[in-house]
This record gives C-alpha cells, structure tokens and sequence, in this order.
C-alpha cells in the first residue's frame, strides 16, 4: 500500500488538507474527504460528467484525475457555485426552465455551464450541445437543459450590460 | 356573483392544483448539489462491499481460496455461498417465481456473476481485496443463442429437477423456462390460412439495458443492540423490499426499516433485488457494522437487470383492401441465466398480449416461450409497464410489413384499423379492456401538423432525385401510433411475489391548515414531490406550496408496490385524490357545524366550504383545520387526516401519435433526425411541464434503443458493451429537439381522469425512428431490418440494396 500523501487544495474558496493515498481519484476525495457529495460518479470512465469541476479555470471530470495531480489546485465544485440565498444565475434557470429531473447529472452540467458561458457568453443552441456534449443525462433529453442555458446566458448578457 | 369570479381565480391559481406548470420542489435541492442519493449515505464505522466476479460465462467452481485476500490489512470479511449457505441466503427468489443464487454454488451461468464478497475498510481495499480471490474454474460449453440453447444436451440451470414444472407451468427442455400463451390459436391459424393476403415477419428486439445515470447500490446498518436492521438503497420499490428481506432474513419485518432516498434515475434497471443488496446486508450482520456496496458502472450492464432479447415472429392477415383480420405472434424469449423479470407473477411475458396495438383485431394469439442462456439475469421494463416497449415495437413493425405487401399508405393502413371511439371500453382479442381512446382524432391532429401527405410527396422526389444520382441522402419518414397498458393493479390478477399491487397515501392537515402526505412509491425523478402536491391541492384546497410530500421510508410511509410500470399516478395519484376526498368530507361537516348550517347546505368552492345561495358566509380550509384540532365538534373526532388505499379496477392504457422525418446518409449510415412530432394522450394532465419533460426523456432513451444501445455478447459469452464507450447513450450532440403536443381523453373509472406518461415516450418513440430508418429504404426493396441501426447496419442495409454502385 502506497504511503499516504499530504494534500493541500483550495476549494470553493476555503484552503483544504488532508491525507490521501495518491492513487485515489479526485472525486473519491472530494466525495469522501471532503464530504462534497454534488459531483457524482455515473461511469469512472470519463464518459459521463456527472462528476465535473472546475480546476484552475477549466471544466474537469474528476474520475479521471488523481487528487495527487490536483495537488495545489484551486477547486469550484457545484457546492460553491451558489449559496442558498443567492442562487446562480443557472441554478435558477434549470429550475424554471425544467433542465433537471432525477438530478444526479445536474451537479455535473451546471458546473459545466458555468464555464462554457465564460468560454463562450453568447452561445447558439449548436454550441451548447457541443459544449455540454460531455456531460450526459438519462432523463431529460437535454431539451429543456439547453434552453435553461440559453436562458441564463441572455439574462447573465443583460445584466452585465445593466452593470456597464 | 360576477365580483366574486376574479376572486376565485385567483384563489384557484393560489393552489398550484391539477393542470397548472407547477415548477419542481425537489430542483431546489439537486441544484445545489445537496440531493441525497445512496452513495452519499455515509455512517460512523462504515465498511465497503465489493464482488470478486465470474471472468467466465459458464464455468464450473473448483475452489476459492480467500487467504491472500484476508490477509490484507484493512479486509474484514471474505463472503461466499458457503457462508451464506447456513442461512439459506445463498439463493434468493427472484420476481418471476425463479430462484437466482446470490454468490455462486458450484458453478457460474452468466459472464460478472457473483463469486464472493469482499468487505473491507475502504473501496480501494476491497478493490485490491477482490484481486487476490483466487477463484479456479473449469469452463464449461456456453450457450448464448436461445434457439441453440432450447436444442443442446449441455443442462445450462443444474440445479432444477429435469422434467418437473416451473412456476408457470411445464418446461419442454431442461433450458426451457415456460411457454405463456393468450388467444385461441386455432381460431387464428385458420383465420391466416384462409385470408386474403397473409405477410411473416421475423424481429429481433435486441438485448438493452436501462443504464440510469446512478448505478445500483445499497447501504445495510444491523444495530445488534436494539435489533433493528435499517437498508439504503436504490429500490424502486421499498416496502417489497422491506417484505422480501423479512422473509428471507426472518428478521422481523417492524424491525427492519428500508429507506430509498433520492434515486438518480431507475428506468426499471432499480425495480429487482439484487445480491449486492442481499451481501450488504448479511455482511452488516456478521460484521457488526454499517456495510455499503455500490457497483461501478461496468458491473450495472453486466450483471443488473437488461430489459428485450426478444426474438418475435408475427404473422398477420389482412383483405385486399387492408383490412386485418388475424394476428399471430410467437415470442422466444431470452432471460438469461435466472428468471429474473419483473413482471406481475400470472404474467411471465408482461403484458406482451397488448400486440393488438391500437387496432380492431378480431383474433389474435400469442404463445410466449422463456428460455435459460449464458446471460445476465433480468427482463426488465426499460421505461415502459411490463413488456409493452416489445409489443408496440412488434405490432408497428407487422403493421408497415402489411402496408409493403399491399402496396398502401402506412398512415391509411393505420387509420382503417383503428378501434373507432364508440367501442370503448373496448375487449381486445387478447383479452385486455382498454378503458378509452379517439385514436382518429389523434392520427388526423398528428398527420395535419406535420403536413404528412406534403412528407411522401418529398420524399417520392427525393428518391427520384437519389436515382438520378443528384443526392445521396434518403429521406425516412417514420409513423408509430401506440397504446400502453399501465398502471397496475388490479390485485385481482396483478401481484408481485403474492403482494397486490394496489398503492396509498395518508394525509395529515396541520393545525394552521399546511399538510403532510406520504405515500407507498417513490420518486426517481418524476417529481413526485411536486405532482402529488398538486393533486392534493385541488382536491382539498390546500395550496400545494402549504403540503409536503413524503416518500421511501417504510418506517412512515404507508404500503404501496413502488413506482414502474407509470403506476404512480394511475394508483397511487388514484389513492391520493381519494385520501384528499375523505379529508374534504369531513372537512365539510366541520364546516357545517361551524357555520351552524346542516351538512348538505355547504358546498367547496376551491379552498374553502360556503353555505349554498350565501357566497359570503364560509369558512376557509385553513379555519376547518384550526377548529378540527382545537374546537369540540359533536360527534366528530379530533384531527383532519385521511388514508386511502387504492385497488384500481383495470388498467389505464393512454395512447399517442408520432411521426420523426429523417435525413439518411447511404454513403455513412448517418441518420439526421430532422423532426420529430410526439402527441400524447394520457387522460388529465397534472402538470404539462413535467409531462413535456418526460417526454423529451422518454423520446431520448428511444432514440438510444433504437440506434444503437445494446447490450450484445460474443460467442463466448463475453459482454461487448460494458462501458459507455461502446453502450450508446446519446448527447446532446445527437439529440434533436421534439415537438410535443396532446389531446386529452380522460380515463373513466380513475378518480381523476389521469392514465400515467413517462413511458410512453419510450413505448411510441422506439418503433418511430425504427421505422422512420426503415421507411427511408422502402423504395428500395427493404421489407426489414434489425434494430439497433446504428451507423455500420444502416450503412450496411444501403449496400445490401445495393445503393452503393
Ligand atoms: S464519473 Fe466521471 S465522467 Fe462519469
Ligand atoms: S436529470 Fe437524471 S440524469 Fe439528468
């Protein structure tokens, strides 16, 4: 059994340590040393999304990275995406528009919504379904998931403009 | 009065009642991240459980050796059919009267079959653990072919006495597992020989697999002290399991509480019991402590439960004009290694005998034959009521088979074969009463919106066009109309391991006039939580937002067989209407005393009594409820709650018509569904946005079916498609956008005039895009082809016409 490693991350903007095997996977780290329990595991094989995160700026499949990799990586998972009391934007939009049902992928897309809207602010539908075509849903047949995004990214559009 | 009318709708829109686009209660959690599935159960002192599996698909054990794998630090326990034996748990019942063993005994039947039980401290342990098993076999012949299997000498199930009955009667071949038969084949065959015209067909509704996005898993607590075994896990059903596990256990069954949390998708796949389940729980009881086993996705397709394998031949009679006059269906059956279908027990196939469809079909049978092979176990409802996915697919296939050899319109076909509005309740040849239809109105509203005759007048050029050699797409236009039969019940021929399957709900008002209700099924996305409160709504006044809806936990909620086979709303929203309705009445009399009136002088009015003739003079739910618990009302109990258990009396059976157009590329075998039409008919619609919602779903794992999901096997036995690459689950990227739209005919004898959705999505859209690929090559000769067409077999289709020069 390989020695334990010392981890040290930044998550959802606190600073996180603790000891992990490096073998393990980071989603087993953050679902279980961490108790963040949104991402999911679907597949383990990177084919699903359902355990996405953002790391230092890019949507990852957590499955498919070791913590030991992540080491000193600064981490978004769907925990620190919105609070209770201030929902994100697409939080809200998914809820309105319907993008979710069982909701074990929606950890996953939401996540990876947030960072396709920062890639690309004013997507076509065909750019979303590219840009979401790595996370997948059993349920919802993404219609309503593409719209909640459409929708989200005008009202993100307007409000930064009512910003400016 | 007319002053009062803006008031009452805006107190009826206050509700959130039937019919309105109520937005979900649950997405509020799941959003955030902060749903509750079973792999987020997390207790002190948990161990985890993880199978050593059969590399092999017929193999005889000669050993196990578990010393390596005790011996490693962190494993606390090793489990084999040895251990289980002593307490009978090594075999376990399945649904279909079968048994199935839980760890093998002596021999494996099936490639991921369980072998043992690792139970360690953490899941890379295990996972190191189930390693150094060292399990020796000795391979055996393997049988994968269900034809092959009925002919060969090698005895696939051992364990069965040759020779003797099954649980559904005689076996002709010690790997036959029963025939189930519908109809008078008599009547029939003579019908078809003496017809006009008379057309075969031979489909195979190929091996798939429900694959919801969370696996299966459970998580088993035995608290020695106080006796009481507590089960997470993902059960589409939980009180059955809290039934089955008393039986098998003998743990009795108020000591066991079994809890389904959030499900993350079920689709079928999460309706049986399987050993992991049962290890979970005898690895909590020997060990002392919390066990959890969840399976990684590779172990869900090969080892739980598959729905189809169905090899169908039909023939089916007709006039010169096309007017059917017989149909003939035989089934051979794959079931793999165990019986294991979910199905009602008196129906082995399901309801396979709904293969009349949507047509007046004099004389029918169907003789259905269950075979052993060298697969996983299972046979389950993939987002469809037992086996309907099967005879949908089948009777619309038959149907554009009969429009080939007749040379008409498929969508004329349809309609002169349609059962007319006036025969319902209309008794099918096969012995189902369907409770309502206006099948016509339905195909006229589908073909209009489509412009259907302008379709076939594209595509006649088109094809004219391919032969000129100035395109190389076809165009396919597919039809499918379908009628579902769902909602069981009723107990008096629908059971499951003896339990009837009627479902329930309890309501209890609160003092200040909010609400709980629990109720026997469970939510795997439907959004119960959100439906079930509307229901409640607008039958006791009480806003949706003021009522909480529970589900799950055997220890509060009351009885109910679970949620498959869209039997929620039928039943169990059946038994919440009627729950609602006892709270009303006595709410009435309440209300009566408090207005000092006579019972019969008061009348609801949305969320409140009013004395009749006096609008004015009234008392709000919310009063009744204050006085129900604080006022002594002569002659009436304390309290406001009400439980209603509900035995439906038939089944509903909404229906729907689909058209997908479609776009073929003959040089790549790429389809391009360029629309797609679904209209639904499921009687009173609760909420148009979920209905719409699980129509998209539904549609989708359609298209996956139909283009390319299965589960497929080598000779061998080995499973192909183990992982998502290779098991087609389509993206966003593949998935076209749907139009929905409905007419509405409500079921009769349900209280609320609902028939259940979710799966007729499924149900319709299958043979939709199947015949849409179908219909594209028509022109060219196609009388059949099998399904999955994913790209390679359309592609090959294309060259055995001969379209590629
Ligand atoms: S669990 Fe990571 S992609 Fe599926
Ligand atoms: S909502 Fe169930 S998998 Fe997407």
């Amino acid at each position: 059994m390989s020695d334990k490693m010392h981890i040290k991350l930044k998550v959802n903007g606190e600073d996180r340590e603790f000891l992990a095997e490096p073998r393990e996977l980071l989603i087993y780290a953050l679902r279980e040393h961490l108790d963040l329990t949104g991402p999911h595991v679907g597949c383990d094989t990177s084919h699903c999304g359902a355990c996405t995160v953002t790391i230092d700026g890019k949507s990852v499949k957590s499955c498919t990275m070791f913590v030991a990799q992540a080491n000193g990586a600064e981490i978004t998972t769907i925990e620190g995406i919105g609070q209770p009391d201030a929902l994100h934007v697409l939080q809200e939009s998914f809820r309105e528009h319907h993008g979710l049902q069982c909701g074990f992928c929606t950890p996953g897309m939401i996540t990876r919504a947030t960072k396709l809207l920062e890639e690309n602010p004013d997507p076509t539908e065909e750019d979303i379904r590219f840009g979401m075509a790595g996370n997948i849903c059993r349920c919802t047949g993404y219609q309503n998931i593409v719209k909640s995004i459409q929708v989200a990214a005008t009202e993100m559009n307007s409000a930064k403009e009512a910003a400016e | 009065m007319n002053d009062m009318t803006p008031d009452r709708d805006d107190r009826s829109a206050n509700l959130k009642g039937m019919g309105c686009s109520r937005k979900r209660v649950e997405d509020v959690r799941f959003t955030q991240g902060k749903g509750n599935y079973v792999d987020d159960v997390k207790l002190p002192g948990m161990l985890h459980g993880d199978f050593v599996r059969s590399p092999y698909a017929h193999a005889r054990i000669k050993s196990i050796n578990t010393e390596a794998a005790m011996a490693l630090d962190g494993v606390v326990a090793v489990l084999t059919a040895e251990d289980l034996a002593p307490l009978s748990l090594h075999w376990m019942p399945t649904l279909a009267g079968d048994k199935q063993m839980v760890l093998a005994d002596g021999k494996v039947l099936f490639q991921g079959q369980e072998v043992a039980f690792v139970v360690a401290r953490d899941r890379y342990v295990a996972a190191d653990a189930v390693e150094l098993v060292e399990v020796d076999y000795e391979e055996l012949p393997v049988l994968v072919d269900p034809f092959e299997a009925l002919q060969s000498d090698v005895v696939l199930r051992e364990d069965l006495e040759p020779g003797a009955d099954g649980a559904h009667g005689p076996r002709k071949h010690h790997n036959h597992i029963f025939l189930w038969e519908a109809g008078d084949e008599e009547a029939t065959n003579q019908v078809l020989d003496e017809a006009e015209v008379v057309t075969e067909e031979t489909m195979y509704y190929h091996r798939t697999h429900p694959c919801p996005l969370e696996t299966c898993g459970s998580v088993a607590s035995m608290d020695k002290v106080n006796g009481k075994l507590t089960l997470w896990g993902t059960f589409q059903a939980p009180h059955v399991v809290r039934t089955v596990a008393s039986l098998l256990s003998g743990i009795e069954e108020h000591n066991i509480r079994v809890i389904s949390p959030d499900i993350g998708g079920g689709f079928g796949n999460k309706v049986g019991v399987y050993p992991g389940y049962v290890c979970s729980i005898v690895a909590s009881i020997v060990t002392g402590k919390p066990v959890k086993w969840i399976e990684d996705r590779m172990e869900n397709l090969m080892s739980t439960a598959f729905a189809r394998d169905y090899w169908m031949t039909g023939r089916i009679s007709a006039t010169k004009e096309g007017k059917i006059t017989g149909l003939h269906c035989h089934v051979t059956a794959d079931h793999g290694a165990f019986d294991a279908c979910a199905d009602p027990t008196k129906y082995p196939a399901g309801f396979m005998n709904i293969c009349t469809g949507s047509y007046d079909i004099p004389v029918a049978y169907l003789g259905v034959d269950g075979v052993y092979t060298n697969k996983a176990p299972g046979g389950v409802s993939y987002r469809c009521s037992f086996r309907v996915t099967e005879a949908v697919y089948f009777i619309e296939r038959m149907i554009e088979v009969l429009a080939i050899e007749l040379n008409m319109d498929a969508a004329e076909l349809r309609r002169i074969n349609f059962i007319k509005k006036e025969q319902f309740p209309y008794t099918a040849a096969l012995g189902w009463e369907y409770d309502s239809g206006d099948y016509h109105t339905a195909w006229d509203k589908a073909l209009k919106t489509v412009e259907y005759d302008a379709l076939r007048r594209e595509q006649a050029e088109r094809v004219e066009a391919f032969k000129r050699g100035e395109t190389r797409k076809l165009m396919g236009i597919g039809l499918s109309f379908f009628t579902e039969i769902v909602g069981a019940g009723p107990v008096k021929n629908c059971d499951i391991l003896g339990m009837g399957m009627f479902d329930s709900c309890e309501i209890r008002i609160h003092p200040t006039g909010s609400a709980i209700a629990r109720l026997g099924t469970i939510s795997q996305g439907q959004g119960h939580a959100t439906t079930f409160a509307q229901i409640l709504a607008s039958e006791t006044g009480i806003p949706a937002d003021s009522i909480t809806i529970e589900e799950g936990d055997t220890d509060t909620a009351p009885y109910g067989l679970g949620t498959y086979g869209s039997r929620s709303t039928p039943v169990a929203g059946a038994a919440t209407a009627l729950a609602g309705r006892k709270i009303r009445a006595k709410a009435q009399m309440i209300a009566a005393y408090l207005l000092e009136v006579h019972d019969d002088d008061v009348e609801f009015d949305v969320d409140r009594f009013v004395v009749k003739g006096a609008p004015e003079r009234f008392k709000t739910m919310k009063d009744i409820a204050y006085a129900a618990y604080n006022q002594a009302i002569p002659g009436v109990e304390p309290g406001l709650e009400a439980v209603s258990y509900y035995d439906p009396p038939n089944m509903t059976y909404p229906f729907g018509a689909y058209v997908c157009v479609m776009d073929i590329d003959v040089d790549t075998g790429v389809p391009e569904i360029r629309r797609f039409y679904a209209l639904d008919d499921c009687g009173t619609r609760i909420n148009p946005m979920i209905i719409e919602g699980q129509v998209h779903g539904g549609l989708t794992e359609a298209l996956a079916v139909a283009l390319g999901q299965e589960i497929a096997y080598d000779d061998l036995g080995n499973v192909k498609t183990g992982t998502l690459m290779d098991f087609f689950l389509p993206t966003a990227w593949e998935t076209p956008n749907y139009e929905t739209d409905h007419t509405v005919t409500p079921s009769p004898h349900h209280p609320i005039g609902a028939k259940g959705v979710g799966e007729s999505p499924h149900v319709g859209g299958v043979p939709c895009f199947s015949n849409a690929v179908q219909d594209a090559f028509r022109a060219f000769g196609l009388r059949h082809t099998q399904m999955p067409h994913d790209h390679w077999r359309i592609w090959k289709t294309a060259n055995d016409l001969g379209l590629h020069g």
